[in-house]
């Protein structure tokens, strides 16, 4: 999709096909709608129809294909963990020889309990750490058990890591890519 | 908030798949066995109560615009300004005071990398501290859908 004067991102919009063709601003404005959730009416989809200026079949149409091509990776609830009660949220990050980050990486994302394992650049002197997982549990001591598990399991003892525990959170939101602040 | 098993089965239920139907929340309320307008009163109530943060998608970040990890060394008792000066920066969704001599870190997003550069320039001016960029290499897990374990919790 190319649009004339249209802001950059709009390059990176993934296409939507149907039947006719759906308006690029429409679909930048559902894009848009859609970082701030569905609407809670009986006809969701309608409503973004509504605001965005396409029909509900091309909402429809556009947000199926989204899934597909993994723009959307999860259409469902977002729960905030924290106010169930999983106020232990620890980030332990990782040293690893570089030669091995890829298959640990993989090995630790596996573990039930780890819920983001990202691989990211060392910044050294000051950080040496090369591998991010997180963990969202109930209690510091459970969580505790769960990392010596990991370890114990994947042999991990010979790896230098650190456990941040966060002890306050100022933001949590959905990441806003289009719309605004 | 004190949920019910049917908040609970909602919960477990939903947060992987919606269904792209011309009314979803009446699809949804079959498969729970409860009316369409009770789907829509729980479900804004749990939004309210700030169980769930919305209904709806998550998009993948290398996908939908630029985002990057970063952390700052915030002198312990400045710990709060720092974090309200950080909120205030466009595009910053994550916000978090952690243990470490790092004790804060954020994830800010962008439409693009360039703007996403320039919004971080510009923080790490205004706070005055060396900023970590931690750019995603790889990511092996992504998803925070995971199941609820509803024993556990208090």
């Amino acid at each position: 999709m190319t649009l004339r004067h249209a802001p950059e991102y709009l390059v990176t919009l993934p296409e939507v096909t149907g039947a006719g063709s759906i308006s690029a601003w429409g679909l930048l404005r559902l894009r848009q709608q859609l970082e701030l959730g569905l609407p809670l009416t009986p006809r969701p989809y309608q409503t973004l129809a509504e605001r965005t200026g396409l029909s509900e079949q091309e909402v429809m149409t556009a947000i199926r294909q989204w899934q597909d091509q993994g723009l959307i990776k999860r259409f469902g609830l977002v729960v905030r963990h924290r106010t169930l009660g999983y106020t232990a949220n620890a980030m332990v990050v990782w040293d690893i020889p570089d030669d091995q980050v890829h298959k640990l990486g993989r090995a630790l994302a596996s573990a039930p309990f780890v819920t983001l394992c990202y691989q990211r650049p060392r910044r050294l002197p000051n950080w040496p750490y090369n591998l991010f997982c997180m963990i969202h549990g109930v209690d510091r001591e459970r969580v505790m058990s769960q990392l010596a598990t990991l370890i114990a399991e994947q042999e991990l003892e010979q790896i230098p890591h650190a456990v941040l525990f966060s002890t306050k959170a100022y933001r949590q939101r959905g990441g806003r890519y289009v719309s605004h602040d | 908030m004190r949920l019910d098993t049917t908040d609970k089965q909602l919960i477990n239920l939903f947060q992987r798949e919606l269904p792209v139907c011309e009314r979803p929340y009446e699809a949804m309320s079959r498969q729970l066995g409860i009316a369409e307008e009770e789907v829509l009163e729980r479900l804004q109530l749990l939004q309210d109560s700030q169980v769930l943060s919305r209904v709806g998608p998550v998009f993948e970040h290398s996908r939908a615009g630029a985002s990057l990890l970063a952390a700052v060394a915030a002198p312990d008792e400045q710990l709060d300004i720092v974090a309200a000066r950080v909120n205030r920066a466009p595009g910053v969704n994550h916000n978090y005071a952690r243990e470490h001599t790092y004790n804060l870190w954020f994830v800010m997003t962008a439409p693009d990398e360039d703007t996403l550069e320039e919004r971080l320039d510009e923080l790490e001016h205004q706070l005055r501290l060396p900023m970590l960029r931690l750019p995603m290499v790889e990511a092996h897990h992504i998803d925070l859908g995971f199941d609820i374990d509803w024993e556990a919790l208090p």
